[in-house]
């Protein structure tokens, strides 16, 4: 039967050129020298600040620049400087070292065999630090893995995060997860989950939760540029515009998701700020290793969230210094150089180089501090490692396996718990051979 | 009542009863939801409370369960079961596991309601019976009632417990009792005795089955809509078979499960869902263990096929009053 479509008649291979797919490669693969001139990085101080009432449809420029506010000198400069008292600035700094610190430690604990796993943040400690500093301790935090800064930054337990990661005796969790993913609620910290950016929708309920009870609390959530490739964020970002739901959403683009670069989350045709611009929701692009940027940031967008403006979306622009995880050897996909080639620097040299330069920090105070807190760490770890570490075998009673599943437990679940320990008796051969 | 009224009215009491509880899904606010099942629920507590939500499943649940974390008691609903898949992380990854990974310092008390079940001509993506894919799973507790009564007590009941539930409800018998024969006129629940349904506060606890129809020839185990075509098969074929209506398929009533077919030797099981890895092999699986040296026959499964659910097949694949005729006769063979 003859078509009467137009291009009905053409042969095959007419449609000249060929169609080619593209398939995003970073820029540098291990070996290659490393040059982020192309990284668009404009002069702090020149992005504009508008005021929190305004419409999200206006924002736009702000999603494709750089909210920066510390110079390359050190200079807090621009209508975003938080102008924050020297205080507070120390107390900030004091924050970010501690969790470098304390990841440093957890990290070598890990090699050492005291744990199974651990994930640091090196290079983005400002991005969960200063968060937490503008941000209310009653508010609540709905984080990713790598935001274990807000723990540190609200003053939480050193030792009992450490518990955690040891699976230990005095771990709030039981030895039921797997290290760092913490819960701590009266920290406002929720329950990490493995499963990426599904707690995305879920601080967006607890946000809507609050406005419906017509709380003053917000909430805030996190996840990493690649985990933005998931359907929970775009459910995320519409029920939360849908609602005007009181949420900021944070985005760490901090480069890398495992070894895929940002090309695969879409960063090669647009910033992920900008996702906030189809939504209607205010979006802003930040230096993530600017803790002055990212401090004025979150308290524009937790203003706007408490005076019932609605959401706001921050792209923290940052990198992400070391591996995914213990279990990760960037030097397989991505140069050695680009953690120190990186355009925006480290986060706790640039408010370092700020403190100094405003005169009210210096580098031995910063050298002694910074062996403080490493004792602090030290001190800490030997203390968590009372309760003892997961290399020594099983700390909880085995029968609380079966523990809170449900709020009560059903019987098969009794039944199940009798098999083992039955099993476990008649075995001869105790789970727990070093205990 | 009939069961869209009696569900209705679940969430009417508890929404007057506890002001945490609040309602939320696709069409559910001003219209009062596809089903009806919500209808003048937003103008009697307001739109605070009961609300409409943009089409997107994971969305929903996700929302519930930070509402949950908040404190408040979510009553989200899932339009067609068949549209719950998108949600299936939110469900499994997140709202099952809460309570457990952080050793209880959040929990989710949601209870998500959704329509379920074929009969009803609505081809592959209005019909399906997806249970099986959560009673797998641990950590969460899955409702399914069969009549008015059941459903407002089971309801309300699934609202108050603290562990998240799903909450299926048979569509085909929204309306009144279905019996497997299509070509016959429908009846309604004002005939019915499950239809009177008191008009306050009652409930029926969770994991607790119910004996139908008592009987010493067989034990038929079966939920939801499968439960009244059971019941005009046995009537028919005379046979004095014991119908137990699970109710709950987790927690599961073993006793009146393991009690009844120890009595009667042989047990059948009937379910709308596909046959391979469907709840039926838990229970048949269960019923094996722990009636063996009782059992008489083999134990029978009359569920749908392995196949999607067809639309203009309906009869041929529904585990109709032929099909179960027919493994009647099998199993009481040698009786």
């Amino acid at each position: 039967m003859a078509s009467e479509h137009p291009r009905a008649n053409l042969q095959p291979g007419q449609n000249l050129p060929r169609l080619a797919l593209h398939i995003p490669e970073p820029k540098f693969r291990p070996g290659d020298a490393v040059d982020f001139a192309e990284v668009d990085v404009p002069p702090a101080g020149e992005a504009r600040r508008p005021d929190t009432a305004d419409k999200a449809s206006g924002f736009t420029d702000l999603a494709y620049t750089l909210v920066r506010v510390l110079d390359d000198d050190g200079n807090a400069v621009g209508p975003w400087d938080p102008k924050l008292s020297p205080d507070v600035l120390r107390r900030m700094l004091r924050s970010m070292a501690l969790l470098r610190a304390f990841d440093e430690r957890m990290f070598r604990a890990q090699r050492q065999g005291k744990t199974s796993f651990y994930m640091k943040a090196l290079g983005e400690e400002a991005v969960a630090v200063a968060a937490a500093y503008a941000l209310d301790y009653e508010d609540m935090c709905f984080p990713s893995y790598r935001q274990q800064g807000l723990l540190i930054a609200r003053g939480w337990s050193l030792v009992d995060m450490m518990n955690q990661i040891y699976s230990n005796t005095a771990d709030r969790l039981g030895g039921k997860q797997l290290p760092i993913m913490y819960s701590v609620k009266e920290a406002g910290f929720f329950s990490i989950s493995g499963n990426l950016t599904t707690q995305y929708p879920q601080a967006v309920g607890w946000a809507m939760a609050s406005a419906a009870k017509g709380d003053t609390r917000i909430a805030a959530t996190w996840c990493g540029e690649g985990s933005t490739a998931e359907g929970d964020f775009h459910s995320a970002l519409t029920f939360a515009t849908v609602y005007r739901a009181p949420v900021i959403f944070n985005i760490v683009n901090n480069q890398w998701a495992i070894s895929s670069f940002s090309g695969f989350a879409g960063a090669e045709a647009t910033t992920f700020a900008a996702r906030a611009v189809g939504y209607g929701i205010a979006g802003l692009r930040v230096d993530g290793n600017d803790a002055l940027a990212v401090y004025a940031a979150t308290q524009w967008a937790a203003e706007r969230a408490r005076t019932n403006q609605g959401p706001t979306l921050i792209e923290h622009f940052t990198y992400r210094a070391e591996g995914h995880s213990t279990s990760d050897d960037p030097g397989q996909y991505r140069s050695e150089g680009e953690p120190n080639a990186w355009p925006l620097g480290d986060p706790i040299k640039r408010l370092k180089d700020h403190l100094i330069q405003i005169g009210e920090w210096d580098e031995e105070r910063h050298a002694a501090q910074d062996k403080e807190l490493a004792e602090q760490v030290k001190a800490a770890q030997k203390e968590a490692e009372k309760n003892g570490i997961l290399g020594h075998g099983l700390h909880q009673p085995l029968e609380s396996l079966f523990d809170g599943v449900f709020e009560e437990m059903p019987w098969h679940l009794k039944e199940q718990r009798q098999q083992m320990l039955d099993e476990e008796s008649a075995s001869g051969r105790p789970w727990d051979r070093k205990a | 009542m009939n069961m869209i009224q009696a569900i209705n009215s679940a969430m009417d009491i508890m929404m007057e009863r506890d002001p945490d509880v609040i309602v939320m899904g696709e069409d559910v606010g001003y219209f009062g939801g596809v089903f009806r099942a919500t209808a003048g629920l937003q103008a009697k507590h307001g739109k605070t409370r009961v609300f409409d939500t943009p089409i997107t499943e994971c969305g929903i649940i996700g929302v519930a369960v930070g509402m949950g974390a908040y404190g408040l008691r979510p009553v989200p609903e899932i339009q067609f079961a068949d549209y719950i898949y998108p949600a299936l992380d939110q469900l499994v990854s997140e709202a099952a596991r809460l309570r457990y990974r952080s050793a209880g310092e959040f929990t989710s008390p949601i209870t998500v309601r959704s329509p379920f079940g074929g009969g009803i001509f609505g081809g592959q993506t209005h019909s399906q019976s997806p249970e099986g894919l959560f009673t797998h799973m641990s950590g969460i507790k899955t409702v399914i009632p069969s009549t008015p009564y059941d459903a407002k007590g089971l309801l309300i009941a699934a609202i108050e417990d603290n562990d998240p539930t799903l909450f299926f409800e048979p569509k085909r018998i929204y309306n009144g009792p279905f019996d497997g024969y299509w070509d016959r006129p429908s009846q309604n629940w004002s005939k019915h005795p499950a239809g009177a349904v008191p008009t306050g506060y009652y409930k029926i606890e969770l994991g607790k089955a119910k004996i139908v129809r008592a009987g010493e020839a067989l034990t038929i185990l079966a939920y939801g809509t499968m439960v009244h075509v059971c019941t005009a098969v046995v009537a028919e074929a005379g046979i004095d078979a014991e119908i137990i209506d699970l109710r709950t398929l987790v927690p599961l009533d073993i006793e009146t499960i393991e009690a009844s077919v120890k009595k009667t030797g042989r047990c059948m099981i009937v379910h709308e869902a596909t046959r391979t890895s469907g709840f039926g092999a838990e229970l048949s699986a269960i019923v094996q263990e722990r009636c063996f040296y009782h059992l008489e026959a083999p134990i029978e499964r009359v569920t749908g096929f392995d196949t999607p659910y067809p639309h203009s097949l309906e009869w041929a694949y529904f585990p109709g009053p032929v099909r179960i005729g027919e493994a009647l006769k099998k199993i009481m063979k040698d009786a």
